[in-house]
């Protein structure tokens, strides 16, 4: 064994020096513009293929590793132009894509019309097992390539025209104003031949065209990402190269941040904020993610889906105290909601603060009359049911349950329902097995108000867990996405929201703030609104 | 304390003449008498063996104090409010992680329960736990693996080779797997779990004794005499081979209350509404530098109830082993 | 001896397909594995079903696991739900988990069985009582508490070691895990090796190998150790298994990427191919050990010989 721990140090450095791997933890090595930061991951579900990635860990690599044609602004979130010249339409059905000049992946061939085209065409074909495959459901020819059931009738989506080196067309099947803004969605990335031609040679070490390549991927335990020097883009690295290292609990990551031996962990769990700022001397950030949780309901259940379901749900609602919950447990990390979007999207997206209004303000006597009127919580108890192999679900679920007990003044009124596995969680849900109120957490995947409704609430929708369906709802949803003018779809799409309001559809909890906490050696570190830390940043010092 | 029916239950072995037990403790010193000469050493043995154990354990303080424990936990397993007043699911979300004051010696959790009140009536929840587990593991391991060792030949293959079969799956490993998919809140699938991979360690140690005792000159007298399988099983074999079993038992509670935390822990033990010490440390265990009174009371108590069960199995073995004499 | 061993090994073939068809019985009990693969939509039924189709979980169970079990023969464990092959995430777990066991077991021999030795000679004596005591409270504190207390003190409060341990798992840094994963049957092997060795230390064989005079140490080494040490290298080996598999807890806790790491990641996501592949390895490993402990057995004792 060797023991001494300068041994250690020495042997890391020079792996280091010859390999380039680094020795994880705390061997992230260099300064300044070579500096490599040392970044705290998760083991990405799925293969790293851009359409395959809906999970934020794999996001992380998508996001250094790719860029497509549009980009969403780290700070205001708002979709810009990356690779596009410009996107145009004239009846918000077919767009006419430009690509810009001068850009190629890592591995020097450029990026083309083509190079969109076949991403998009392998990733709505049912035969490639894409997770986020129905991202190119409103484009034309889906079906045939994703049928419900049975085999593909086409190899390619009808929609898509390669017309020029740089140019190509996109024909939806319905009108959707906004559509050009869902392309920062890292599912539409380009891909290189390579991709196609070397799959598996891909996987194991993924080429892109962001300002990052990869350089070493030991998967399940750790990836290095390395400064690309030839990246055409203006948001070139600032630092040398991002190792990102697997971390099971992100408690054992945030104690080897404080021993020095990691530069970055983002997502600090609620059990470490109450001292995070005295750890870390305010190397600690908290910044408003476009994330909401929400207590979904089975509707397929009877019990819950009683005449006087409304009144029972605001009854819950308003006995739920959030301020309380989101101070203590969560030590201001979520902010209580007060809408059912988020924050990120700003007045003008469509965030309106005043929309719940009181149906979202604790007052444990209304609500406890509220939910007497009702008739009393169905059974006599409800269970909330959550996930709790990730994420730090059961000490709020615990303290919402408390807070529904304190107000009705009984002890087991809400009991949490803690589930082993996330995969069982989602299978029970999709099962309809609910027994009772559900954990519901959504991340947008691109910042514009139909992103919280219409996947969620609309009749049958992807992630429609509860099963709510409401025809004034459905209606409303429909104009504001026909709409092109975007305030007009955004006021008709908050009219939407105000049916959710007076049905208590789902009970909105809070609103999830990205929160990382650093080193001493980095700095100008940010989160994007999807939580993400914008890696290319970060100086090392 | 298992003790004095066993010191009874050895002296039985020898007769199985049935009726109460003074009765057949009377009886059970006439076999000494059989003829055949070191055939009485038998019974001779067993009832000196458990006796002089008996003896023994009265006068080792270990095993007073450990069993005075036990039964001062047995007691607020039962009753809980003797010792604690409040109500251990009532929480006051404002007073999270605060210290100790009074009225509220341990302080309060990460949701503001009173940590002593949870405390005290976490120690229901384990002594289930244990005692349930245990006694499970002891009835399945006992039977199969006397059975096992009594009849030999196929059955015993068939046996071990099962034995052999839990055996080799990793016991936290199983009961992620198994427990991960249940939805009950009561105490049952997490002893069953127990019962389920831990009769193997229980059944290879009766099956070892039981072929021990098999051997013993006094049970071919039985059978000589045209005692029934069941009856020398029960009657004869049982009572002497069952003292390495309880010894084994004794530690294997204590270690179950602990598999239980360390199930919580990895996210599939006990569930609430149930208040078990292992959900309070699982959900502490996060927490253990900016609040350790949430973690190290209930740890506390958990580690000297363990404790007092691995010391009441070891003087127990200490006082059946002649050898350590 | 060789038919011993042919025995052996043939007695092995019904427990190892006994205990595979266990845990993937037990997996497949989990249920649904696709639902957790689209994040927090549902996937939609095409994919889905061709996910399923995929992984082989269209088919009964009974199929599945003749299929599986015909391919691991082949050297073919099957694919992780993340594209990778499962013969490769062994292959980093591996080496990892069973660099951690070296060190848990060199623990569990070198300062067990001193321990045991020391204690068993001086039986009654106060070095004797104290380290019972403190074996007794080692057994008693679950081990994630120790394995947590440990991370903190000497990781973040006093600095002296990592507190998590980097991919690459030099033994260095497996110090301290090591010892906390064999913190428990450490004081197993103590206890054992004391009464083992107080057991022996009165049988006419030691007596008679002091009255004809031979030196203590002598005596202590070649006689007394080496019968004494009969049952604590089975319980050593019996834990080897053990060990390997009941790393989870410590692999969570210094987060270290092998065996325990990847199996608890298998069960998460419920993927059928990687827990049953590491399983399968796990209980070939549990099968071999048992049987070198009982060859062994053997060569410490030469009143045992096999037919």
């Amino acid at each position: 064994m060797r023991g001494a721990r300068h041994a250690t140090w020495a042997a890391c450095a020079m792996a280091a020096a010859l390999t380039a791997t680094a020795c994880g933890g705390g061997g992230a090595s260099g300064s300044g513009v070579d500096g490599v930061v040392s970044a705290s991951w998760g083991d990405p579900q799925n293969p790293l293929e851009p359409a395959n990635t809906n999970e934020v860990q794999g996001g992380k690599v998508l996001d250094m590793v790719f860029r497509g044609l549009k980009r969403y602004d780290p700070k205001t979130g708002e979709a810009k132009d990356m690779l596009a010249e410009k996107i145009d339409t004239s009846d918000s059905v077919n767009f006419a894509i430009t690509v810009k000049d001068g850009w190629t992946f890592s591995n020097g061939e450029k990026v083309t019309a083509r190079s969109f085209v076949d991403a998009w065409n392998y990733g709505a074909d049912l035969r490639n097992n894409q997770r986020n495959a129905y991202f190119f459901g409103y484009i034309d020819g889906y079906t045939a390539l994703h049928p419900d059931s049975g085999d593909p009738t086409a190899t390619t989506l009808s929609g898509l025209k390669i017309t020029g080196e740089r140019t190509f067309t996109v024909k939806l099947s319905q009108k959707f104003s906004t559509w050009p803004d869902t392309l920062g969605y890292a599912a539409f990335a380009p891909l290189p031949r390579a991709f196609f031609d070397d799959h598996a040679g891909w996987l194991a070490k993924p080429v892109g065209n962001g300002p990052y390549t990869v350089d070493a991927y030991a998967r399940g335990s750790q990836m290095s990402l390395r400064r690309w020097d030839g990246y055409p883009g203006s948001d070139k690295a600032l630092n040398g190269g991002v190792d990102l290292v697997v971390y099971t609990d992100n408690n054992t990551a945030y104690t080897n941040l404080l021993a020095g031996n990691l530069d970055l962990v983002d997502d600090v769990p609620a059990a470490q904020l109450k001292n995070v700022k005295t750890d870390l001397e305010g190397r600690y950030i908290n910044t408003p993610a476009g994330i909401i949780q929400t207590l979904a309901f089975p509707y397929y259940d009877k019990a819950w889906n009683a005449p006087d379901g409304a009144k029972l749900r605001t009854g819950l609602s308003r006995a739920i105290n959030r301020q309380q919950i989101t101070d203590t447990i969560f030590q201001k990390t979520r902010t209580p909601a007060k809408d059912w979007t988020s924050p990120v999207l700003g007045t003008e997206g469509g965030f309106q603060d005043t929309l719940c209004g009181a149906s979202c303000e604790y007052d444990p006597a209304a609500a406890k009359k509220l939910i007497d009127e009702a008739g009393g919580i169905p059974g006599g108890q409800m269970k909330i049911t959550y996930n709790a192999d990730t994420g730090s679900h059961k000490d709020w679920v615990d303290a919402v349950c408390n807070s529904i007990n304190n107000a009705l003044g009984e002890d087991q009124a809400c009991v949490g329902n803690p589930i082993g596995t996330f995969a069982d969680f989602r299978g029970q849900i999709t099962q309809s097995k609910m027994p009772g109120p559900f954990r519901a957490g959504w991340q947008m995947d691109y910042p514009l108000i139909q992103n919280f409704l219409q996947p969620l609430y609309y009749t049958n929708a992807s992630s429609n867990d509860g099963k709510w369906s409401n025809k004034d709802f459905d209606r409303l949803v429909d104009r504001a996405n026909a709409e092109s003018d975007t305030a007009k779809a955004v006021a008709l799409f908050q009219q939407a929201e105000e049916v959710l309001r007076d049905q208590m559809a789902a009970i909105p909890l809070w609103y999830q703030n990205g929160s990382a906490g650093y080193s001493h050696r980095i700095s100008n570190v940010a989160l994007n609104p999807f939580s993400v830390p914008v890696y290319n940043e970060i100086k090392v010092a | 304390m298992p003790e004095p029916p066993f010191d009874d239950q050895g002296a039985i072995a020898p007769t199985g003449a049935g009726g109460t037990m003074d009765l057949a403790t009377e009886e059970g010193g006439s076999l000494e008498h059989l003829p055949g000469g070191p055939l009485g050493t038998g019974p001779e043995k067993a009832r000196s063996l458990w006796s002089d154990a008996w003896r023994d354990l009265r006068r080792n303080p270990v095993f007073i104090l450990s069993a005075l424990f036990i039964l001062f936990l047995v007691t607020i397993a039962i009753w809980p409010s003797l010792i604690a007043s409040g109500n251990p699911l009532q929480c006051d979300l404002a007073k999270a992680q605060e210290g100790s004051q009074p009225g509220h010696p341990f302080g309060f959790n990460g949701q503001g329960c009173d940590v002593y009140t949870r405390t005290v009536y976490g120690a229901r929840t384990s002594v289930t736990v244990g005692v349930c587990a245990t006694l499970g593991v002891a009835l399945l391991g006992c039977a199969l693996g006397g059975l096992a060792g009594f009849y030999g030949g196929a059955p015993d293959a068939v046996l071990s080779r099962l034995t052999d079969v839990f055996f080799a799956i990793p016991v936290i490993l199983g009961g992620l797997v198994l427990l991960s998919v249940v939805q009950s809140t009561t105490v049952w699938p997490v002893v069953g779990f127990m019962v389920l991979l831990g009769w193997p360690q229980i059944s290879r140690i009766a099956r070892g004794s039981v072929i021990t005792a098999k051997h013993n000159d006094y049970v071919q007298a039985a059978r000589a005499l045209g005692a029934s399988n069941a009856r020398m099983l029960l009657r004869h074999i049982a009572p002497n081979a069952i003292a390495p079993v309880i010894v084994v038992a004794t530690i294997a509670l204590g270690t179950y209350i602990s598999l239980e935390a360390t199930l919580s822990y990895l996210g599939v033990g006990l569930r609430p509404p149930t208040v078990s010490w292992g959900i309070d440390i699982s959900s502490a265990s996060p927490y253990i530098r900016n609040a350790p009174h949430m973690l190290l009371w209930p740890a506390g108590a958990l580690a000297v109830t363990v404790l007092a069960f691995i010391m009441l199995g070891d003087a127990v073995r200490d006082a059946l082993d002649p050898k350590l004499r | 001896m060789g038919r011993y061993v042919i025995r052996r090994l043939l007695q092995m073939i019904p427990v190892f397909f006994g205990a595979t068809l266990l845990i993937f019985l037990m997996v497949n009990v989990m249920g649904d594995p696709v639902q957790g693969l689209c994040g927090q939509r549902a996937c939609d039924p095409a994919t889905a079903a061709q996910l399923r189709k995929e992984f082989g979980l269209d088919k009964p169970v009974w199929q599945q696991y003749l299929t599986y079990m015909g391919n691991v023969f082949t050297g073919d464990f099957g694919t992780a739900f993340n594209g990778q092959p499962v013969i490769e995430l062994m292959a980093d777990a591996f080496p990892v988990t069973i660099r951690l066991t070296l060190v848990a077991i060199f623990f569990e021999i070198v300062i067990g069985i001193t321990l045991g030795v020391i204690t068993g000679l001086r039986r009654g004596r106060p070095v004797d009582t104290s380290v019972l005591l403190l074996t007794l409270v080692v057994i008693s504190v679950p081990t994630f508490v120790t394995g947590l207390l440990l991370q903190l003190l000497l990781g973040v409060e006093w600095g002296i070691i990592k507190p998590a341990v980097s991919p690459a798992a030099p033994l260095d840094e497996l110090i301290v895990p090591g010892l906390v994963l064999a913190s428990v049957s450490l004081a197993y092997v103590t206890r054992l090796t004391r009464t083992s060795i107080a057991e022996n230390a009165r049988s006419d064989y030691v007596r008679t190998a002091k009255a004809k005079g031979l030196p203590r140490r002598r005596v202590i080494t070649r006689h007394l150790l080496r019968n004494s040490l009969i049952p604590v290298v089975t319980f050593i080996g019996t834990d080897i298994g053990a060990l390997m598999g009941g790393a989870i807890v410590t692999e969570r806790i210094f987060n270290i990427h092998g065996v325990g790491y990847q199996l608890y990641q298998g069960i998460l996501r419920q993927s059928t191919q990687t827990v049953v592949g590491f399983v399968t390895v796990l209980v070939l490993v549990f099968l071999l050990a048992n049987l070198l402990v009982d060859l062994l057995y053997a060569v410490l004792d030469p009143r045992i010989r096999y037919a």
